[in-house]
């Protein structure tokens, strides 16, 4: 089976499986004082503090993963006026009843003319919450000059950046940005755990109340080996990033050369090098699906949240693609795992599947 | 090697049982699918592990599958079983029930819910550490939505009447929430034949792996509530964001091993715990056991060693690993608000020790741990000035203490 | 929290530890501090005719913090004036001992039961 869904998930690398062993080993409650409690508490400290230090962030509060990141940094603040945009995960548009939408453009990118007007109707300002890499097409959003605007009006900002650990420069310092959300299981940590860097000054009401850890932000028991597993996971993907990065893009320019008659949807923007958002002219993406499936080959349509429902990508149509072309889209993500071998798989199967569709047309 | 202390503090966490995490590696590394992929193998398979680990959780509790909800842990599962709850209904009835020896997120989630407005009845608890079930009857008015009682103390161990509980709130027409994490594995629980209609529990406290937890939901007759956490819509609406595979899997297995072994696990525990007891019985004077003695789950004492004081002791009993209190109060001086509320009296709460006893204790770790106790509880009594005026026949009560 | 070398130290070996006769009309006793809050010291010095300190004792109900603050002081007076005792500092002790910010109550503690030790002696020799 060849893999080709990181944007849903990215194999566990293995210097977070090796320190997770090493912290399932050694439990114990780091809220304890004795000396076992003390000893993972180093270990979460430890984590925290190198994390931090490698994006140049303030504070980290830990979370179950990236959705509660999202959620606690929407609804932490209070009640205040939420701006996000039309491409965000389910997980921003959803975390309020109505936020206020700012569209993109047919590239995929925000409208930043639309949103500075936006922002300057309201009487008070509020939150813009804008994702700093698109999970279904991997385009790169102009944060930072949405962070001038933001600024320029009061607004706080949060960012999801879960899909862009790892592959595009990340610094919270340079992006200006208040909040931002990271998960561990997009950059090869474990699932079941993520966090929220913060600036200092800001205390965030809880979603979670209890003991009181992380700041009184986030309360429960610290899942010490997912903390460490995470850590290094993040580490090395921050470490590996200009090495990957252009490994990657070789391959993502091996397909599109190869594959002529495929559209490249969010081609004219700036995007990663790992994600391809592909429609096949006159296939669904469900049959597509399932000729890869049957190839041995994972990819899929949308973000994972959504499709199970099979659902058209709202992403895609927020983008403008008429009906036609968003049910003929298919997303394949690659990673660190990912070889030449599979991609030269990967433009064969999807070559064979045109073909055999033509020719049931022809015929 | 480093020798290890000895664990004595399983009320705060559990290891993470070696055939647990045997269970849960392979869908750290192979079998990583998303388990909300549903367009191929790698997804299925992972939702596949899934459904196996919520029948798992469900059978532990004699519920439908269809009725557990994964959370991150117990303390996420209380804040959404009472804030959920008390929020959906909010628009018809507006009062919960407590009890004020619960764990810190279901007293702050309700501390939180009074100050939006709503009413909070903190039923006490008896000087054993359980309710009155005629207070709870009198508390419940037209505008209770649901009573949260624990089934099982973190600090005292004691258990709580859940099946009574449970009817009095069915015939009144209340939900009745219980956090069972300390309680799933150690003691029977059927949702039906208790009548509980939400019950959280979590992974680490039952030898599962930490950051993962459950919340059961009844359907029948249904129980709605209000996501905290908003999104794909995972978990029934009630909870979005990707599951863990490899963290349900550890959860449900981690159920499947405790329902299999509970029976000779509690005999086992009751033994080590009552051998524990008259060690120190016969050796001292003046302890006392806090909370109730025979309606407590096996693997837990709280004692009091009157006249010294817990911290002291307990930097004396460094290789020993347990606590004074709650592991999440323990960084603070306060005394413990449980034993507070069983009145005893703030001094005597300052000389409590927690110990717990679990899977992987020994009966040599037990005789070498009272052994210990015994000998520090000695020396530090006899360095005691309290000590000193309770050998002499004075009253501590009766001097005019300079309280700073 | 971890505990500093010399806390660990008075902890395990503490010094002076016991009781001089109250009555004796040459010992002072301060007892401090309250069984609610968690610490009780009781602090004794025997001072000879020339008012000096030639022998203290302790007992303290409490961590190993204020163990090791009653422990260290009752060191420290030894051999001094009660003048010379009655100038001892919290801060001095908390420095020596290292203590972290949440047991400075723990030095406080031992600097009263110096001063209502020498008080209680100075009543019993009201021209002393």
């Amino acid at each position: 089976m060849i893999y080709l869904d990181y944007n849903a998930s990215v194999p566990l690398r293995p210097c977070a499986k090796k320190a997770m062993v090493e912290a399932y080993d050694f439990e114990g409650n780091p809220s304890s004082p004795h000396a076992a409690g003390r000893k993972v508490r180093a270990l979460i400290d430890e984590a925290r503090k190198s994390l931090l230090k490698r994006i140049h962030g303030q504070r980290l509060v830990f979370t179950s993963g990236g959705t509660e990141a999202n959620a606690l940094a929407l609804s932490g603040l209070g009640e205040m006026p939420l701006v996000v945009s039309s491409v965000e995960h389910e997980s921003v548009l959803k975390a309020y009843a109505n936020p206020c939408i700012v569209p993109v453009t047919a590239a995929g990118i925000l409208d930043l003319m639309y949103l500075e007007k936006l922002l300057a109707s309201f009487d008070t300002p509020g939150l813009l919450s804008l994702m700093l890499v698109n999970n279904e097409t991997g385009v790169i959003q102009p944060l930072q000059e949405a962070v001038i605007i933001a600024r320029k009006l009061g607004w706080n900002v949060h960012t999801d950046a879960s899909q862009a650990l790892g592959h595009i420069p990340l610094s919270f310092e340079e992006l200006g940005v208040d909040m931002m959300t990271l998960s561990s299981h997009k950059c090869g940590g474990p699932t079941g755990i993520g966090a929220l860097i913060l600036k200092e000054e800001l205390q965030l009401h809880p979603l979670i109340r209890g003991g009181g850890q992380e700041f009184g932000m986030r309360s429960g028991t610290l899942a010490t080996p997912l903390i460490v597993g995470f850590a290094a996971a993040a580490l090395e993907a921050l470490s590996e990033r200009e090495e990957q990065t252009k490994r990657l893009q070789g391959l993502q320019k091996k397909v599109e050369e190869a594959l002529p008659m495929a559209q490249v949807h969010g081609e004219e923007s700036p995007r990663v090098g790992h994600v391809l958002c592909l429609g096949m002219p006159g296939v669904s993406s469900e049959l597509q699906l399932m000729s890869f499936d049957l190839k041995g080959i994972a990819i899929s349509i949308g973000s994972a949240c959504s499709s199970g429902k099979t659902k058209e990508s709202q992403v895609l149509k927020a983008m403008g693609l008429s009906s036609e072309d968003v049910k003929c889209a298919i997303r394949m993500s690659m990673g660190w795992k990912t070889s030449e071998d599979d991609i030269d798989n990967f433009i064969k199967a999807w070559n064979e599947i045109f073909l055999s569709q033509q020719m049931k047309e022809a015929s | 090697m480093i020798k290890r202390p000895i664990y004595l503090d399983y009320q705060a966490t559990t290891p993470c049982d070696p055939r647990v995490l045997k269970m849960m590696l392979p869908y750290f590394t192979e079998e990583f699918g998303n388990p909300h992929s549903r367009s191929h193998a790698y997804g299925w398979k992972a939702e596949e592990a899934v459904d196996k680990a919520r029948e798992q959780v469900a059978a532990i509790l004699c519920a439908d599958p269809r009725e557990v909800i994964f959370t991150s842990g117990a303390t996420e599962a209380n804040n959404l079983a009472v804030k959920g709850v008390a929020h959906f209904y909010k628009d018809k009835k507006n009062h919960i029930i407590t009890c004020s020896t619960e764990h810190k997120c279901v007293l702050d989630s309700c501390r939180h819910l009074e100050q939006e407005g709503f009413k909070v009845t903190y039923l006490p608890v008896k000087s054993n550490g359980i309710i009155d079930l005629d207070d709870l009857h009198k508390a419940i008015t037209d505008q209770t939505v649901i009573v949260s009682i624990m089934a099982v103390n973190n600090e005292i161990g004691v258990i709580q009447p859940l099946a009574e509980i449970g009817k009095i709130c069915r015939d009144a027409g209340v939900f009745f929430h219980t956090d069972a994490a300390q309680a799933v594995g150690k003691i029977p629980l059927d949702v039906n034949a208790m009548n509980i209609d939400l019950l959280s529990l979590s992974g680490h406290k039952l030898y599962g792996p930490k950051g993962v937890g459950a919340l059961y939901v009844r359907r029948k007759p249904r129980v709605r509530l209000q996501a905290l956490i908003n999104g794909g819509g995972q978990e029934r609406g009630m909870r979005s964001g990707s599951l863990s595979t490899p963290l349900c899997v550890g959860l449900g297995e981690a159920c499947a091993l405790a329902q299999t072994e509970m029976t000779a696990e509690s005999a086992r525990l009751k033994a080590l715990s009552a051998r524990f007891y008259k060690a120190i019985q016969d050796s001292l004077e003046e302890v006392y056991l806090n909370g109730d003695a025979e309606q407590r789950i096996p693997g837990n004492l709280n004692i009091s060693f009157a006249h010294v004081e817990g911290e002291g002791l307990m930097m004396g009993i460094k290789e020993l690993a347990l606590s004074s209190g709650s592991a999440c109060t323990s960084a603070s001086l306060e005394p413990s608000y449980v034993l507070r509320a069983l009145g005893v009296e703030v001094e005597m709460a300052h000389t409590s020790l927690r110990i717990g006893f679990g899977r992987f204790t020994t009966e040599e770790d037990v005789d070498t741990a009272a052994e210990m106790i015994i000998k520090e509880v000695n020396r530090l009594r006899d360095m005691s000035p309290l000590w000193e005026m309770s050998r002499q026949g004075i009253d501590i009560k009766s001097i005019q203490w300079a309280e700073h | 929290m971890a505990y500093s070398e010399k806390v660990i130290d008075h902890y395990e070996n503490p010094r002076n530890v016991g009781s001089l006769d109250a009555k004796d009309a040459a010992v002072g006793t301060g007892l401090v501090g309250a069984p609610a809050c968690g610490d009780v010291m009781k602090l004794q010095i025997k001072v000879n005719d020339e008012g000096i300190i030639e022998d203290a004792k302790f007992k303290t109900f409490g961590c190993g913090s204020a163990i090791a603050s009653s422990s260290l002081v009752t060191e420290w007076i030894k051999g001094k004036s009660l003048d010379e005792a009655g100038e001892i500092k919290n801060t001095t002790i908390a420095q020596h001992l290292s203590l972290p910010p949440v047991k400075i109550h723990c030095s406080m503690l031992a600097e009263d039961a110096i001063r209502a030790a020498i008080r209680d002696y100075k009543e019993k020799h009201p021209r002393a």
